[in-house]
């Protein structure tokens, strides 16, 4: 972890590359340009691919030298079959997908395990938001206003392990994390990012 | 002045040279199982080839490229058709790469095609040469490397018709090219894409001056195949682009003449590409090409996934938001059927307004794509 943390300043990508095994085959679902994935590629040896629907994220993956195919993530998942990579990650995109719970089952599917990445929508900041100013929380990992949010789903770390249990989903590892590190107490008040290991036989 | 200066930057004077193979008794078979021989190849290299030939760049053209890609021939206008791709520092770059063009077969811009001698007449073969198909293109230029020592290819790219030739490289021949470059292309002509060809070489055969592919020597069927081309012109570019380029601007009159002499622009503009392509390409040839084209069906069961599996190189695929000859649809079928057979594949829909001809203009977004990928390759191969 702490060596990991030289590498990368952000601390959601240094808890992922603990996560992930080297060697192993990646499916970065809304890699944006590519930062982790070439962070992944350099650090663990991985074999890794993207999605991403921004066209210039697209260029800055293909200059970083990755594999990504320009498209939607809840449309492109379908093309693969099962159990293909050994992991696939939805960092801070399933928030942005139209049918999340699809695109979850989907990549369990194709990923022997999935790494979910979900800005929390409770943290305590965005509750004295919401609470004191009577307003729709806007954070340093929410900034968006109602207006121009890409974000069409607004949950918690909570909310997302309550829907693994629901989905018999099993969570192997959950980790929450702030800009400085990973929170250890009470991470659905504290922590900014919920990180979730999964798999599901 | 300008050219001048395009010169310098770019590759300057290079030449088209010929290869003859396929000598009688060793015709090459072709696919309609017509035999064919001798055949000679028109091609162009730009570059130094390595000592170990592991940077070979094989480019293949459309419909009515030819050899001439890059650089200027004396007396030229224009440089090669995609001379803003290939050169000193550009997306296949020249200080990198061994690149080569090669002018397909069924042509006329001096490979064996209907225009071409037959050597057992002493004539042209006009309508006697055999109908020639994308895979039938892609074994000549196989013969063509093969007698230039070729056994690698680092990657084969090319648009539109040059795109089918790149798809037909990667499962024909999957041990010797690493990457594969399809741009604004299909695996199959749809009907769509049939009808519009169709048309074309309709006109072509209606022009009383066809005589039946027998006009060598005499009067050319320039009215039939100009008419082709414009038709071909308007598949080529877009709504946008053309109202951007045209509108509905007059040539110098401010009203309509109320007869049928050309009022806009776009008449214009278009008699002028018809016209001017009748000097340069032969209406027989683009009667085989298009057929070839239309034949061209990756998947002939329907099962494109499985036709793909035989691919072993890497792919990059560019398309274009506009372009409706060649819809994103169809290269995002490629990318598909490439996913399941776990190939690696790249895709980038590159948004342009320029329809289909975005292949020949969208210099920046490809070049940016083209030259980081070929890097990628070119560092996995020494790894």
């Amino acid at each position: 972890m702490d060596n990991s943390q030289k590498i990368t300043n952000r601390v959601d990508h240094a808890v992922i590359l603990g996560l992930i095994e080297s060697q192993s085959k990646v499916l970065d679902l809304g890699c944006g340009d590519g930062e982790l994935l070439h962070l992944l590629s350099r650090q663990k040896s991985v074999r890794g691919t993207g999605i991403e629907i921004d066209e210039n994220a697209i260029y800055k993956c293909i200059e970083k030298g990755l594999s990504v195919a320009h498209g939607d993530i809840d449309s492109g998942l379908m093309d693969y079959s099962d159990k293909r990579f050994d992991y696939v990650i939805l960092n801070e995109s399933l928030q942005q997908v139209l049918h999340p719970e699809k695109v979850i089952l989907e990549s369990l599917r194709v990923g022997k395990k999935v790494i979910v990445g979900i800005p929390n929508f409770c943290q305590i900041g965005a509750r004295f938001q919401l609470f004191f100013q009577g307003r729709v929380p806007v954070t340093k990992e929410l900034p968006y206003q109602w207006y121009d949010t890409p974000n069409l789903r607004f949950l918690s770390i909570k909310d997302f392990a309550n829907f693994c249990k629901v989905k018999n989903i099993t969570i192997e590892k959950e980790v929450g994390i702030d800009d400085r590190g990973v929170v250890g107490i009470l991470p659905n008040l504290f922590a900014n990012l919920g990180i979730f290991l999964l798999s599901r036989n | 002045m300008k050219k001048d200066i395009i010169q310098k930057e770019g590759l300057g004077t290079v030449e088209t040279k010929y290869a003859t193979f396929a000598e009688p008794p060793h015709e090459m078979v072709l696919e309609s199982g017509a035999k064919l021989g001798p055949i000679t190849l028109a091609y162009e290299t730009y570059g130094e080839l390595n000592k170990d030939k592991s940077n070979v760049v094989l480019i293949v053209h459309a419909l009515s490229g030819d050899a001439h890609a890059a650089g200027w021939h004396d007396g030229d206008k224009h440089p090669g058709w995609w001379d803003n791709m290939i050169g000193p520092g550009k997306a296949f770059d020249t200080e990198k790469y061994f690149i080569i063009c090669s002018n397909v077969i069924g042509g006329c811009k001096g490979s064996t095609g209907p225009a071409s001698i037959n050597p057992k007449t002493g004539k042209p073969y006009g309508l006697s040469f055999p109908l020639i198909t994308i895979r039938d293109m892609v074994q000549a230029q196989k013969l063509l490397l093969d007698q230039m020592g070729i056994k690698k290819i680092l990657a084969v790219a090319g648009g539109s018709m040059g795109g089918q030739q790149v798809l037909k490289w990667a499962i024909d021949y999957p041990e010797m090219v690493r990457s594969a470059i399809p741009i604004a292309t299909t695996t199959r002509h749809t009907a769509q894409q049939i009808a519009l060809n169709e048309v074309g070489r309709q006109a072509i055969m209606a022009d009383p001056d066809w005589q039946g592919g027998d006009y060598y020597g005499k009067t050319i069927p320039a009215r039939g195949l100009a008419l082709a081309r414009m038709i071909g012109h308007i598949t080529y570019m877009s709504d946008k682009s053309m109202a951007e380029k045209f509108g509905r601007k007059l040539i110098s009159k401010e009203k309509g003449g109320f007869d049928f002499s050309q009022d806009f622009e776009v008449e214009n503009y278009l008699k002028y590409r018809g016209d001017s392509f009748v000097q340069r390409f032969d209406a027989n040839s683009y009667l085989y090409i298009t057929k070839a084209l239309d034949y061209f069906d990756l998947a002939e069961d329907g099962k494109l996934t499985d036709a793909l599996r035989k691919a072993k190189a890497k792919f990059l695929i560019i398309a274009f938001t506009s372009d409706w000859l060649y819809p994103t649809y169809q290269s995002k079928e490629i990318v598909k059927a490439l996913k399941a057979n776990d190939i690696d594949v790249s895709f980038c829909e590159v948004s342009s307004d320029y329809g289909h001809d975005a292949f020949l203009v969208e210099v920046e977004g490809q070049s940016r794509l083209i030259k980081h990928f070929l890097a990628r390759v070119q560092k996995e191969i020494k790894a």
